[in-house]
């Protein structure tokens, strides 16, 4: 998984918060965040994985695995 | 909380007897781009973005209470000695009709503020991208508002207003580049 795109931040968190607290949160900077007008020829993905992923460019690539918790184990 | 000053940010001239600039002026009070919607819309947004730019939206949406109140002015002393009949003249007879002479959160074509005017996705880029798109929204509100009265000091004052516009929108590009950036620790998962 991409980690660089992920940020984290730590809330503040009071010992009078009435639920157990989340003490990390995390967002998404996605690559376009970086790229004020695409270069030329960036390297691309093969045809097929393209059309799966939503980009010919592994540059512009912001993968997104659901917070669901997954079920079973 | 908050401790108020009673007086204006910047003060408040309105020196030609028009009504009718009451009507378009509005806009900026109970409209999407409005001072209400951007005070309501930072405030409510600070709680969930990440602590290092809470400060930011407070202060922000705490001014722009105080851009409110200037519109408001200009509102009110453009509205409060004109009678009925020189309020429909000025094409607020509708308003008349439900507010008498009294302010009330709607834009300029005479519809209801409302929160639909503005969001809060939670994601801290997609909140401050809206937020910077606000400002611009508003300082292009604020500019065909100039272009629509001679009196010169109403301009002087929305010129005030357009320019508070400038560098809000700045400070928001600003915590966009604080929360790219940011990678103070490493994630544990």
């Amino acid at each position: 998984m991409n980690d660089s795109q992920w940020r984290a931040w730590y809330p503040y968190v009071s010992p009078l918060d009435p639920c157990p607290p989340i003490r990390v949160k995390t967002y998404v900077v996605p690559p376009n965040q970086w790229i004020a007008f695409q270069p030329m020829n960036l390297p691309q993905f093969p045809l097929d994985e393209a059309i799966r992923r939503g980009t010919l460019w592994p540059a512009l690539y912001s993968p997104y695995p659901s917070r669901h918790a997954a079920k079973g184990g | 909380m908050w401790i108020y000053e009673k007086k204006l940010q910047y003060p408040v001239r309105v020196s030609k007897c028009d009504p009718r600039m009451a009507k378009y002026l509005i806009e900026q009070y109970g409209g999407a781009d409005g001072e209400l919607s951007a005070a309501l819309r930072y405030l409510n947004q600070r709680y969930t973005i990440p602590s290092k730019v809470v400060g930011l939206l407070n202060d922000i949406g705490t001014e722009e209470f105080a851009h409110l109140e200037m519109i408001a002015t200009m509102v009110y002393k453009l509205t409060k000695d004109a009678t009925p009949e020189q309020l429909e003249a000025a094409g607020l007879g509708a308003h008349f009709v439900n507010h008498d002479s009294a302010l009330f959160y709607n834009n300029a074509a005479g519809n209801p503020w409302t929160a639909t005017y503005i969001q809060a996705k939670g994601d801290p880029l997609a909140d401050l991208y809206e937020d910077i798109a606000a400002e611009e929204k508003a300082r292009a509100t604020y500019q065909w508002l100039i272009d629509y009265t001679d009196d010169v000091d109403i301009q002087d004052a929305l010129k005030f207003l357009r320019e508070r516009e400038i560098v809000h929108s700045l400070r928001f590009k600003e915590a966009v580049e604080i929360l790219k950036a940011d990678r103070e620790q490493k994630k544990v998962y």
